[in-house]
């Protein structure tokens, strides 16, 4: 079968278990972003992967062949480090012909292949310049340019744009997803930074602080159907309302009853739930009003960013934050009366 | 990086290597001079194998008392007055720009560098009648006629200091250029003056830096070995000197390494007390 | 500080570090036989017979040979060492480095009567092998300390990045740490040569009637009498360390030898 599969992957460092039980397969030239905050073992995971480390438990299989105890140089994986690593000494052009230099390439060829890379990566006749030369944005094109400089079977990120600032950092995901499209190249980005995950991946895995895998789908699934609390809280905002499943299928939330339109398979009436809804999934109506799933609050603060308008409630002590574009932006002042309410639909129950 | 241990012939042999030099030509010598010191005197050849503490019982002579504490007391005093004029100039020194510091520490490694054969009859001459500073002095009418000032405790003093000097300050200089530039700016905005910067802010947070390299200028002074013998009168000869002559010229070998055994132990001592000082440092690595 | 307290202070330290260099300089130009400050006369003729006899001559060859070879013999036990520490993360190359370190941290004579009491043992006292081999371990923890540095300034990363773009271990030390120590080694090469070249007490405890090191005879023809002579010498001597270290402070980071962590962070 075409692809990665790793299976049973766990690793250890002493008595600290930094990947626990990690199962998932990456298919042929996909892009697939492992998602977590720092130290949930998404770097260890891809380092494994690489070669950098040696799992403690499970296989690594790379279309069919098990290349767990292949060591890193033997994989012809290409990989951008987050410190990005080039090389001080060796410029541009041989940094990017590196591994063809190892594999003993003959230097004419080293030369076309190296300049074909520096136009693909847009940096054309940068060859000859000095690494402390280039500017941020600058030698993450030469790290990209020289991980792909032999045809890698799998391209590995390891936080590549962290070090870039905001504006650029945006720029440079439409390119390197654009780039690895082009390319069709198995792609595994990791990534602390969901815009970026949902931005970049077909397939985003989910890690969570207690190194394991959450949830694992498309961008959109996991930002409409997340599977549990930590998913729901770390890919976007969301309101998180701790509540109770009433006999009817509705959910108690505080004061107020919910009617919510799906349950997760076994829940039990009586059982504790999470209710997760999405900022923008609600609508805030000046003044008290009631009506099904209604909420009536006050207004504590209103963020106003120009793009967008936040509007912050108190409804009988839960906190709900409402999400709108200007245009619909409800005519609310810090201190006036509302009601929050939240759509049926959008009104995701999770196992607490 | 996979291994964390030496795989294979070759990467053992990166550290049986290094192991085995330093152990046969570091560690047994040691061990030698150890077993030596517990080994009776063969005139006219180096020792003999018999098993005797009468090194040790023939230590502590009036002279060897004499010798030690003339060395503790001039290693010490040489070691208080390059901390004391050393701090302050190493501060400066790291604020410095960067290409005046590398002219700097240029002429003080050069210096430290120097044998100390060469610092001992340099301060001779610059101590002595017919070319010293008391030539200078008579000229700007100081003095009356040109003095010799070599040897004697002042002569040993300055050449002491003169190779003192640069190791302090290379000792404190890493601190020191560690210390946060901000620190001095805050205590400025806080309205203390440059001075009361320097003695409540700099020095006082780098209080055990300052008592460490009191300790590690004082172990080095210890080691002084030429300079007493060139500028100073046989009064000032220190415990180096001594286990020299001793080993050679009395060719004692037993005796000398009783004697080196023993300065070792104080020598490791004050060591030891130096790294503790520098541990406690608070934030810096010692 | 005051500006103008600085500056005092600064000069006075300048005028200690250089005074005796330059009265030294100036008695090695007298034209007689005497050491005159400021010189009488100006002759090049003590350089002259310093480079010219053969009693200069000789300590004059055997200083080079011995510190060109201990210093390589220093460089040949610390680039292993220091690369097995920052590679390899095993206890026992930690305790080895401190046994590098501990000849320079005990008073030299004492690591001197180590060196003659096994010299002595051995049955090699006097030889110039002894003085090699005891300079090399004596000085080993320059080129230790400056390789260390050197190694710790490469990120791990760099290594990696070398190792997933198909690189062996040989390939990894060959192609990228090698090129990126080297300042480093020339470094530690140059401290070890220098100290070796003015170093006393180890020479001549280990053989000093055999093989007279230019230290050694400089100390033994001090006690015949002062001459020019040894002022020239003095000289020389200062001449190639400010050389040697003036190119490691030109093309070297001495600031960060000398242990400042971020030296450009200084340049105000």
């Amino acid at each position: 079968m075409p692809g990665l599969f790793l299976e049973k992957i766990e690793k250890r460092f002493g008595g600290v278990v930094a990947v626990r039980d990690v199962t998932l397969e990456v298919p042929h030239g996909r892009l697939v972003c492992f998602l977590g905050p720092s130290g949930c073992g998404k770097t260890t995971l891809l380092r494994m992967i690489a070669g950098l480390e040696r799992p403690s438990r499970g296989r690594i299989l790379l279309d069919g062949e098990d290349i767990t105890d292949q060591p890193a140089h033997r994989r012809r994986f290409g990989m951008v480090f987050q410190s990005l690593a080039l090389f001080p000494h060796l410029t541009v052009a041989e940094n990017i012909a590196y591994s063809l230099r190892i594999r003993n390439v003959p230097a004419a060829e080293r030369r076309r292949r190296s300049e074909e890379l520096l136009e693909l990566v847009r940096l054309p006749g940068y060859g000859g310049r000095g690494v402390s030369q280039l500017s941020g944005g600058q030698r993450q094109r030469v790290a990209i340019a020289r991980a792909l400089a032999i045809e890698p079977r799998l391209f590995l990120l390891d936080e590549p744009l962290s070090a870039l600032d905001a504006k650029l950092r945006e720029e440079m995901q439409l390119e390197l997803r654009l780039l690895q499209q082009r390319l069709g190249i198995t792609t595994i980005l990791v990534t602390h930074d969901q815009r970026e995950a949902m931005t970049m991946a077909d397939w985003i895995v989910v890690m969570g602080t207690d190194n394991r895998v959450h949830q694992t789908g498309t961008p959109l699934e996991i930002y409409r159907r997340p599977a549990d609390a930590f998913v729901a809280g770390f890919i976007g905002t969301s309101n998180l309302l701790p509540g109770r499943l009433g006999e009817d299928g509705r959910v108690t939330v505080g004061r107020v009853t919910l009617r919510v339109e799906a349950l997760p398979a076994g829940a039990l009436p009586g059982c504790a739930v999470t209710l997760s809804v999405r900022p923008e999934e609600i609508p805030v109506l000046p003044g008290e009003t009631a009506g099904e799933n209604h909420l009536p609050g006050r207004v504590t603060f209103v963020r106003d960013v120009g793009s967008s308008v936040e509007i912050h409630l108190d409804c009988g002590g839960m906190a709900i934050v409402s999400a709108s574009t200007p245009k619909n932006r409800p005519a609310l002042r810090q201190g006036d009366a509302a009601t929050a309410v939240l759509p049926p639909a959008a009104c995701v129950v999770l196992a607490a | 990086m996979i291994a964390e241990r030496p795989q294979g012939a070759l990467a053992r042999l990166t550290l049986l290597y290094p192991a085995a030099v330093l152990l046969v030509f570091f560690v047994i010598p040691f061990g030698i001079m150890l077993a030596v010191s517990f080994f009776r005197r063969e005139p006219g050849g180096f020792y003999l194998v018999e098993f005797s503490l009468a090194n040790y019982g023939n230590l502590f002579t009036a002279l060897f008392g004499r010798v030690l504490a003339f060395s503790l007391l001039i290693s010490a005093f040489c070691a208080l007055l390059c901390v004391a004029a050393g701090f302050p100039f190493t501060y400066l020194l790291t604020r410095m720009p960067r290409r005046r510091q590398v002219v700097w520490l240029v002429i003080l490694v050069s210096v430290l560098s120097l044998s100390a054969v060469i610092v001992a009859f340099a301060w001779s001459i610059m101590l002595s009648q017919t070319a010293g500073v008391s030539n200078l002095f008579v000229r700007l009418g100081l003095l009356d006629r040109p003095q010799s000032w070599s040897p004697g405790f002042w002569a040993l003093t300055c050449g002491m200091c003169y190779v003192a000097f640069p190791y302090t300050v290379l000792v404190l200089y890493p601190p020191l250029a560690r210390l946060d530039p901000h620190l001095p700016e805050a205590a400025r905005t806080l309205g203390a003056s440059p001075l009361v910067t320097f003695f409540t802010v700099i020095v006082g947070s780098l209080r055990s830096a300052i008592v460490a390299a009191l300790v590690m200028v004082f172990a080095f002074n210890l080691g002084t070995y030429l300079i007493p013998q060139i500028l100073g009168k046989p009064q000032h000869w220190t415990l180096s000197v001594l286990i020299t002559d001793e080993a050679i010229y009395r060719s004692n070998l037993p005796l000398a390494a009783a004697m080196a055994v023993f300065f070792m132990g104080v020598s490791l001592a004050l060591v030891g007390m130096a790294m503790l000082g520098g541990r406690r440092r608070p934030g810096g690595a010692a | 500080m005051s500006r103008a307290l600085r500056g005092l202070f600064l000069g006075a330290v300048l005028v200690f570090l250089l005074s005796p260099i330059v009265v030294v300089g100036g008695v090695s130009l007298n034209a007689k036989k005497a050491l005159y400050f400021p010189p009488k006369g100006v002759s090049l003729a003590w350089y002259a017979e310093l480079f010219g006899e053969p009693e200069w001559l000789l300590p004059i060859a055997n200083s080079l040979a011995v510190a060109l070879l201990s210093s390589l013999g220093a460089i040949s036990i610390a680039l292993p060492l220091s690369y097995a520490l920052w590679r390899y993360r095993v206890f026992y190359a930690r305790a080895l480095v401190l046994l590098g370190i501990a000849p320079f941290m005990l008073p030299p004579v004492i690591t001197a009567l180590g060196f003659l009491a096994f010299w002595a043992t051995v049955g090699l006292y006097g030889t110039m092998a002894a003085t090699v081999v005891s300079h090399a371990v004596f000085f080993v923890t320059l080129p230790l300390v400056t390789l260390s540095l050197g190694f710790e300034s490469i990120d791990r990363e760099i290594v990696e990045a070398a190792q997933v773009l198909g690189a062996d271990n040989r390939e990894v030390f060959r192609s990228i740490v090698f090129p990126m120590i080297r300042s480093y080694l020339v470094s530690g090469f140059a401290f070890a040569f220098v100290l070796s070249l003015n170093e006393y007490i180890v020479a001549y405890m280990v053989a000093g009637f055999t093989v007279e090191t230019l230290p050694i005879k400089i100390f033994n023809a001090l006690r015949y009498g002062y001459t020019p002579v040894m002022a020239a010498v003095t000289i020389v001597f200062v001449l190639l360390a400010a050389l040697v270290f003036g190119l490691i402070g030109r093309f070297g980071d001495l600031p960060r030898l000398m242990g400042a962590l971020t030296p450009e962070s200084r340049a105000s």
